[in-house]
């Protein structure tokens, strides 16, 4: 399937109504789901336009997220890797620590209005799962985590995190254990459940609507870093990059750009030991199109179909598919997808902790690698806009290890 | 004609009920699959579900899960799969058999390379789990340009206007699936399977099989009171599962469940 490229010289308005991006997303799933899909379709419809449930959202976002989110010149860097002016959009002082809350609070305001008293969703590096663990909390609902048992064994912490919150974690032990499965498995029960389970989906997959849903719960990180780019430098950034694993931090900071053609968009997926050795999480730029989870988008598969297992340091970028309209982007050419090795990002780790104070997480260290290669290539006059997506406090035991430390 | 659609005919004739169990190709080995299937037609079963095996069968519950997962140690692809299909073409060129599976494969292979190769394998119908109507509009045609019939889920909440469209669509049967879960499950409630398959039938004439959660000869032989086909596929994947390391008593045990449900299925139509 490759798409018809036409170029952007209209209104972006992607997706259709049955949440196609060109020949992207869609909704492939059993008959069982349809229909609560289709309710939850258009309950997101009908409250993104209610002003009474945008200014509870917006009021959240501000008060408990605490929104907005600085931008922060991180001139040392800069000065360091010469080239252009670099900025962060620093979403990892939000609550919790990464952008994985700004959906989470708007889905379960939507959970609630839908009268839906049960939570579950699926999480890699556990981020997600507790960004919708602490919304559960915090509205007293049920809340149930479906988690691979290798990313469990990997992000100790967060599961800690999550029950200490009052989540149940389900170890899923199918597959390959990891994010992908727990996305199966979570379907599994939203299937069995359908009557009064809301399933919190954290990235920019599955079926409609939940590519699109998510997209406009995460592009409050784009807007405001609009906003506060044309402020602080007087015009928009040159360039914007983030890291790509299911692609929701991206797509929140592309989003309000698309438009934008001046403005360059690249996402970054994780290449693993490298993408020649087969061992990565890059299907934008090592995979092809095929259907998963919902939605049909570029996937790293076998030669007969079957999705096969991917390698990250970062397990939040340890996902075989992504959204499907970052697929659309990039056969469009309005965005680029390169890809960053465990151990290039491990250097953007290093520099911008040892430069700058700020410790990442390894998932935007891949960004942060990959601004590394680029601000040098551009001139003294230009910005690049980084998505820091999150930080990277639950990464200390993967870093330390590698390093031959023990803590 | 068709095969499934001479295979009910024949069944309605005779006042019986279809019975249908499937099985994951390539589980526990590929060697197992065809005679397996012979063996469940001698048992007078009347049309074959094969599953093929995905990675991820978001639809499926342990059961089948694992048995996909036995087959994919095997390397059963698709290809294997329509390879076993004509294999048992050569024995029986009148039970029908529907391949039962996800959609990344087909995709995989590409819509007219699977088409054309299902219908020359002898593959009857195609059921494409994670495929609906909305998103058939591709496949479905080259399907039954190549005489392979599209299969379609109807589920407990699928409402009148779905059931509407999903029965134009459809040829050979509608998969009727009897409870919200996935495959496997253990609480079928035959009531509810009785009042959702009158709504059904307002609609449409396609005969209707029941499977999620048809466990033994009694369940068979209740939905068979209701439903123009009975589907039953954890169950004998348990057996299989169960004697891994006594694979002798596979084939037995499995006969000896579907010739039990054949006779209650019977006996309960004739009542």
């Amino acid at each position: 399937m490759t798409a018809h490229a036409e170029p952007l010289d209209k209104p972006y308005d992607l997706p259709d109504d049955h949440g196609h991006f060109g020949p992207y997303g869609g909704i492939f799933v059993a008959e069982t789901l349809m229909l609560p899909l289709q309710e939850l379709n258009e309950a997101y419809h009908r409250y993104m336009q209610d002003s009474e449930f945008l200014a509870e959202l917006d009021a959240d976002l501000r008060h408990y997220v605490g929104r907005p989110s600085p931008v922060y010149h991180a001139q040392r860097w800069s000065r360091e890797l010469g080239g252009a002016r670099i900025y962060l959009k620093r979403e990892d002082l939000n609550h919790t620590g990464a952008h994985k809350v700004n959906n989470t609070v708007g889905q379960a305001l939507l959970a609630q209005r839908m009268g839906k008293t049960r939570i579950i969703a699926e999480t890699g590096a556990g981020q997600h799962g507790v960004a919708t663990a602490t919304v559960a909390a915090r509205m007293g609902l049920e809340c149930v985590v479906y988690m691979g048992a290798e990313d469990i064994k990997r992000q100790a912490l967060n599961v800690y995190r999550m029950k200490l919150l009052g989540a149940e974690v389900v170890s899923v032990e199918a597959g390959s254990k990891t994010l992908k499965d727990a996305l199966n498995e979570a379907l599994r029960d939203w299937v069995t459940n359908v009557d009064d389970t809301f399933y919190i989906i954290g990235t920019v997959a599955g079926p409609h609507p939940y590519p699109a849903m998510v997209r406009d719960f995460q592009t409050v990180i784009g807007r405001e870093a609009r906003e506060q780019m044309l402020e602080m430098t007087g015009k928009l950034p040159d360039a914007l990059v983030a890291c790509v694993g299911g692609g929701s931090n991206a797509i929140g900071l592309f989003y309000p750009f698309i438009e934008d053609r001046s403005v360059r968009m690249v996402g970054v997926e994780a290449a693993g030991d490298g993408i020649e050795t087969g061992r990565h999480s890059a299907p934008l730029c090592a995979g092809r199109p095929g259907v998963l989870h919902g939605n049909r988008t570029y996937l790293m598969e076998d030669e007969d179909g079957e999705i096969i297992e991917t390698h990250s340091i970062s397990a939040g970028l340890d996902y075989p598919g992504v959204g499907p309209e970052h697929a659309w982007l990039k056969d469009e050419g309005r965005a680029e997808y390169v890809s960053i090795t465990d151990r290039e990002a491990l250097e953007g780790f290093h520099a911008l902790t040892r430069l700058e104070g700020i410790i990442p997480a390894l998932e935007s260290s891949h960004a942060l690698a990959y601004a590394m290669k680029l601000a040098p290539t551009m001139r003294a006059d230009q910005t690049l806009l980084i998505n820091l997506s999150g930080r990277g406090d639950k990464d200390m035991h993967t870093v330390a290890d590698i390093e031959g430390i023990q803590l | 004609m068709s095969r499934l659609t001479t295979r009910f005919n024949d069944l309605a004739r005779t006042h019986r009920k279809a019975l249908i169990p499937f099985i994951t190709a390539g589980d526990p080995d590929p060697e197992f699959t065809v005679p397996m299937m012979h063996a469940m037609v001698n048992a007078g079963v009347d049309i074959i579900e094969l599953g093929v095996p995905f990675s991820d069968p978001m639809a499926d519950g342990p059961v089948i899960q694992r048995a996909s997962e036995r087959a994919l140690e095997h390397k059963t692809s698709l290809r294997h799969v329509l390879d076993m299909v004509a294999k048992f073409r050569r024995q029986d060129s009148t039970t029908p058999v529907v391949l039962m599976g996800y959609l990344n494969p087909i995709e995989c292979m590409g819509y007219d390379a699977f088409a054309e190769a299902a219908g020359s394998a002898g593959v009857d119908g195609a059921l494409t789990v994670d495929m609906p109507p909305e998103e058939a509009g591709a496949l479905a045609p080259m399907l039954e340009n190549a005489g392979v019939y599209p299969i379609f889920l109807l589920a407990p909440n699928s409402t009148d206007q779905r059931i509407q469209t999903i029965g134009a669509m459809g040829k050979g049967y509608l998969y009727y699936v009897s409870l919200k879960g996935v495959t496997g499950a253990s609480h079928l409630d035959v009531s509810s399977v009785e009042r959702k398959l009158r709504q059904i039938r307002r609609f449409t004439d396609l005969p209707i099989a029941v499977g999620f959660g048809v466990k033994d000869a009694e369940t068979a032989a209740m939905i068979a009171g209701l439903a123009d086909a009975v589907v039953v596929g954890s169950a004998l994947i348990n057996i299989i599962e169960k004697n891994l390391d006594r694979r002798e008593t596979i084939e037995s045990e499995i006969i000896t469940l579907l010739e039990s449900m054949r006779s209650h299925m019977d006996a309960s139509v004739s009542a």
